[in-house]
């Protein structure tokens, strides 16, 4: 039942990743890899979120299985790679440093809006 | 691309992806990160995750091969397998929570251990594939 949720979360975020690649790719070009940044932000806000949730069950299937799957280290690290080797490495870097603020400043975010008060 | 074209894709990203996270799933079950310990099997998972896919990408865009590889392993294996296996939100979550509990040497050696080794294995990842497998002059 467990590995079940996670495969149902993740055939979601998977796809939604894809399709908001491409919707990215066809609005701002291939500059910046702004697909990739707006879904590991909203992944990471999500599973911030998901911190006030106590159901285990809603943990796999939106955190471990749908945040998972839509967020990714690995494309981030090649897009990243690849602004690198084709000489954009002002941008290579300003990927890494806006993923890593604007995404930690999400789960933050998350976390907080989810605390009880 | 028709629309069956786009839904084929849109399938094999949603096959492999659901097979990447029921993997790192499995590694988290395997091997359990404690509360507050250093968070190894999702650093382990994003740095096996951006070997593999900079050895795929090579494999699916840079070959110079005379039949083309399957339009759909690229969506199945590197969008949706690589991406759903690796993950930046728990990552970014795992860094919140060592912050907040007064971590801060774990939570930022974490932040960029997991950095470097990424940056470090994708470029391996790469390199390597280039070097033992005949590439085009210039890169997709």
């Amino acid at each position: 039942m467990n590995w079940l949720l996670v495969v149902a979360g993740a055939a979601v975020g998977a796809p939604l990743r894809y399709l908001t690649d491409r919707i990215a790719k066809a609005r701002f070009g291939l500059g910046l890899p702004w697909g990739t940044f707006a879904v590991n932000v909203v992944g990471s806000f999500v599973l911030g979120l998901l911190t006030g949730v106590s159901s285990e069950r809603l943990h796999l299937l939106l955190g471990t299985g749908l945040c998972g799957a839509l967020t990714t280290y690995s494309t981030f690290s090649y897009e990243t790679l690849k602004l690198y080797e084709d000489g954009a490495k002002g941008y290579a870097v300003l990927n890494v440093a806006g993923s890593l603020a604007v995404g930690l400043g999400a789960v933050w975010l998350g976390v907080e809006t989810a605390r009880p008060w | 691309m028709g629309t069956r074209g786009e839904l084929r894709v849109v399938g094999a990203v949603a096959a492999g992806g659901a097979l990447g996270a029921t993997a790192r799933y499995g590694a988290s079950l395997v091997w359990p990160t404690p509360v507050h310990a250093f968070p190894w099997t999702t650093l382990a998972v994003n740095a096996a995750g951006c070997a593999l896919l900079g050895v795929l990408m090579v494999l699916l865009t840079e070959t110079r091969v005379r039949v083309a590889p399957h339009p759909l392993l690229r969506p199945f294996l590197a969008t949706g397998f690589c991406g759903g296996f690796t993950t930046f939100s728990t990552y970014a979550l795992d860094i919140q929570r060592l912050l907040a509990a007064g971590d801060a040497t774990r939570g930022l050696l974490y932040l960029g251990a997991t950095l470097l080794v990424a940056l470090a294995a994708v470029w391996s990842g790469v390199a390597v594939t280039r070097a033992v497998v005949p590439v085009r002059v210039t890169p997709a």
